[in-house]
């Protein structure tokens, strides 16, 4: 259907941004405009909105309540506060929609989205939004039971939106990196899979995150940005191929390995040697991947693999910037027992999250006020100094079990170790 | 119509799709079997896994939010050079994934003519990974995409080049809450006024307990104003912050003087060499100037060159700050030193220096 038949809003403003060498979204938005559609004239008003906006510096968006049958959340409603000068974008809703673990795509399946998105929407998809999702924006209120029905259907469910599991992202990882420590997809599928109905039917405190790196270079910022951390790691000594760290001292140099690679490990865990080899002291080495980012073809990662698990990680609001605390220093995940071990462990940590949050509270502040040590309590974890910089040096605190407490460790380590026996 | 037709399809709870249909049968052979990598140009990445199969990535960045000419068109380079294989990185770059060696240069020509650069690897100024601003969010003080299409003008250079000491990722964010994330360099909004209140709309429109206990330094207290219930704020303790906004939308936070920029430095998510970090604050105040943000861009250009310029090979920018310190970096910045520059939040007292460490 032809759909040409509208007064085009100019965007002189805009325009600006269709200058310079960098792919513009305005230019995109002007096609979608332009191609006779049934969504140009909401991508007219979208437009002559978002001119709008920027002559009056301000944003002319409200929400509201939007649902597919049978979910709770996941679809981000907005409706124009402007709606009298730019009808036709009255309402722009998202489906926020969960890519495939990793964002693999073939050019079918995206395609296939495509023509969905022109059927029933409005043509603009972002690749991806901060929370992991593909965001299909701009849909009517009555396109959205349908838009999501053709999304469904092709495979592809709705993610998180509110109080809710949120939509969950991981690196690359083995799917290509050779730093990869576990098996990403897997875990993230797992562990989202199996709780998804707290994605789709929000009922907990606040948001809750996941996010999956394969190593400690965190290609999906986890600890920063995840209530709940999973960090590739290993525990045996880092693999080391001299003839490849010779081959890289010839390429390099020795000063600039010495200057680059030893003098910055944080650990001075490095050494090299007189004969172009690197002496490495595993024992004090905190997996940093410094060492390994710089030469890669010549040390890797141990054998012993496995993961850290990182739990508080948020953004400013409410009590500030947060970072995820380590809670468990080292998982195996290699087995299916040592995934499903880590899908039951996450799940323990949702279900106290669930009880003891206040509304609105992030698990960070929620640690962050009823004390770590309360928290690990809660979960069944025992202390572990890797969870802290220091022990504490404030002595306000009540002791008179701390005897009694170091005979429970001491007896708990030594069950350990007669049991591995 | 008959009853079945009438009753509503339920949703399929499928969850998150399993990727290896999707994935490059190179990939999905190797899974988890690499070896190591290379980067042949900028903008190319060649893994090589422990069975000898080499896989190309080519990398190129694009607007992230993509009409669907644009997604077609690149699926299109897709299909002719790399059998249909794409995927994304978590700052919306495109990567084509390619088994064929020979088709690497003529697809980054082709990139190149349709306007989409290649780079984004290694030691480059990658994508500004961002938030949606005024084109759909409800609270936006800015457009981030309007923001971040200006930056990447400005850094293009430095886009398709790897020519920084270390890699630079930077982020925006639309309102105060910075979902965008740290950022070795991070453009945030930052209001600078408490919120005007439609005192009118208050009752009828937020919960007003719910409100009162989202603001972070208890500043928001219910009152009765012209007989209506509704709620006032403690103009001195109030931060400025924008949480009770969202809650409250007649708590007005965004004003067209009001709303600002603030540019803060030297966060990083990787626990490489240093620990990962929260960037620091180095100037707010900018103005909130569409479409091109120019005070912003000229900000961010000079800690860049700043950067480029005297910082060893693999510090990030953080890195390279604590070898030289503050004093020095603001010199070089042209930053004047203020009294916001002091943290006053919890455990402030911990980014004093206790110490005589003093770069003269
Ligand atoms: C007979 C009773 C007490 C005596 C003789 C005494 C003596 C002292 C002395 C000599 C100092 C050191 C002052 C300096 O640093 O120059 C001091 C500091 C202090 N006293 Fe007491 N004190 C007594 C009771 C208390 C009590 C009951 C409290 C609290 C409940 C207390 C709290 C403190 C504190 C907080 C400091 C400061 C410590 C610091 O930060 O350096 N004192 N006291
Ligand atoms: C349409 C408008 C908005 C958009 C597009 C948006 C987008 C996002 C996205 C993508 C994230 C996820 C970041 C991540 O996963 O790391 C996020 C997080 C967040 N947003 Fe928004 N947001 C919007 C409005 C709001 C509003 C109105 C508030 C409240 C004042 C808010 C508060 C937050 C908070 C607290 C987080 C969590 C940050 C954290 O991880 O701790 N957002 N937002
Ligand atoms: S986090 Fe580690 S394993 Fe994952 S993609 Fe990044 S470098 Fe590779
Ligand atoms: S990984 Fe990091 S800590 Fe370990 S040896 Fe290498 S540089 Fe040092
Ligand atoms: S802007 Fe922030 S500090 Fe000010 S009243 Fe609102 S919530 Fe409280």
């Amino acid at each position: 259907m032809a759909n040409n038949d509208f007064k085009v809003h100019p965007t002189p403003k805009l325009d600006e941004l269709e200058k310079g060498p960098w792919p513009s979204f305005v230019t995109g938005l002007k096609r979608l405009r332009d191609a006779g559609k049934r969504y140009s004239p909401m991508i007219n008003d979208l437009l002559g909105q978002l001119e709008h906006s920027y002559e009056e510096r301000l944003g002319f968006w409200k929400g509201g309540t939007i649902t597919v049958v049978g979910y709770g959340g996941g679809v981000i409603p907005r409706f124009s506060e402007v709606a009298d000068k730019f009808p036709a974008s009255s309402e722009f809703h998202t489906l926020r929609i969960i890519p495939p673990a990793g964002y693999h795509y073939t050019t079918d399946i995206i395609r296939k989205m495509c023509d969905i998105w022109e059927e029933y929407g409005s043509g603009l998809i972002a690749f991806h939004g901060q929370s992991g999702d593909i965001m299909f924006q701009g849909c009517s209120s009555d396109n959205v039971q349908p838009a999501f029905d053709a999304l469904n259907e092709l495979g592809f469910d709705l993610g998180g939106a509110g109080p809710a599991l949120r939509t969950s992202m991981n690196c690359v990882g083995h799917a290509r990196c050779e730093m990869s420590c576990y098996d990403e997809i897997k875990a993230h599928r797992m562990i989202i899979n199996e709780y998804l109905d707290e994605m789709h039917r929000p009922a907990l405190p606040y948001k809750f995150k996941f996010k999956f790196s394969g190593c400690p270079n965190d290609c999906v910022n986890a600890i920063h940005r995840a209530d709940f951390a999973v960090i590739g790691t290993w525990r045996d000594d880092m693999k080391v191929d001299q003839e490849k760290v010779k081959e890289y001292v010839e390429e390099l140099g020795r000063d600039y390995i010495i200057e680059h690679v030893i003098n910055m490990c944080p650990t001075r865990a490095l050494k090299l040697n007189d004969d172009d080899t690197l002496a490495v002291d595993n024992k004090a080495c905190v997996r940093c991947m410094h060492c390994l980012n710089v030469m890669n073809r010549a040390l890797k990662p141990g054998d012993d693999k496995g993961a850290v698990i990182l739990i508080g990680g948020k953004r400013t609001l409410k009590i500030g910037d947060l970072m995820g605390t380590v809670i468990k220093p080292f998982i195996k995940l290699e087995t299916d027992e040592d995934f499903e071990a880590l899908v039951e462990f996450a799940g323990e940590v949702i279900d106290f999250f669930a009880e003891n949050a206040l509304e609105h509270e992030r698990i960070g502040e929620t640690i962050d006020r009823i004390g770590l040590p309360a928290f690990l309590e809660a979960i069944g974890v025992d202390p572990d100094p890797n969870m802290v910089l220091h022990p504490r040096q404030v002595s306000f605190v009540r002791t008179d079990d701390f005897q009694a407490e170091m005979e429970r460790m001491r007896a708990k380590k030594a069950a350990k170790k007669e049991a591995a026996e | 119509m008959s009853e079945a037709a009438q009753k509503p399809r339920m949703p399929d709870e499928t969850g998150v799709p399993d990727p290896f249909p999707y994935m490059h049968p190179v990939m999905k052979k190797n899974y988890g079997q690499w070896d190591y990598h290379f980067r042949p140009r900028p903008g190319v990445l060649c893994h090589v896994a422990k069975s000898g199969d080499k896989i190309w990535t080519v990398r190129a960045g694009t607007q992230r939010q993509m009409d669907v000419f644009t997604i077609r068109k690149l699926c299109d380079l897709a299909d002719k050079y790399c059998d249909g294989y794409l995927r994304f990185t978590t700052r919306s770059n495109i990567e084509f994934l390619l088994d064929k060696e020979e088709n690497v240069e003529p697809l980054i020509e082709e990139l190149n003519k349709e306007g989409f650069p290649v780079g984004g690897t290694g030691n480059s100024v990658s994508m500004v990974s961002h938030t949606q601003g005024w084109l759909h969010c409800d609270i936006p003080g800015t457009d981030a995409s309007g923001v971040v299409k200006s930056l990447m003008d400005l850094m293009y250079e430095e886009f398709i080049n790897e020519e920084m000491p270390n890699r630079v990722r930077i982020t925006s964010s639309c309102c105060q809450i910075n979902c965008g994330g740290q950022g070795d360099i991070a453009v945030n909004v930052q209001y600078t006024k408490p919120p005007r209140i439609n005192h009118e709309l208050v009752a009828n429109v937020c919960e007003r307990p719910a409100v009162v206990a989202r603001c972070p330094v208890a500043a928001i207290r219910p009152a009765l104003v012209n007989g209506k219930p509704s709620l006032e704020v403690d103009e001195k303790k109030c931060v400025c912050c924008g949480a009770c906004y969202a809650p409250c939308p007649p708590m007005q936070i965004n004003g067209k003087e009001e709303t600002r920029i603030a540019v803060w430095v030297g966060g990083k998510h990787s626990n490489a060499r240093s620990k990962p970090r929260f960037h620091k604050l180095v100037v707010a105040g900018l103005p909130n100037n569409p479409p091109r943000w120019p005070e912003v861009g000229e900000v961010v250009m000079k800690i860049l060159r700043a950067y480029k310029e005297n910082a060893k090979d693999w510090e990030r920018i953080g890195d390279w700050i604590e070898r030289i310190g503050w004093p020095r970096f603001f010199e070089l910045i042209d930053v004047p030193f203020v009294k916001h520059h002091i943290d006053t939040w919890t455990y402030a007292r911990l980014t004093h220096n206790h110490s005589t460490h003093i770069q003269y």
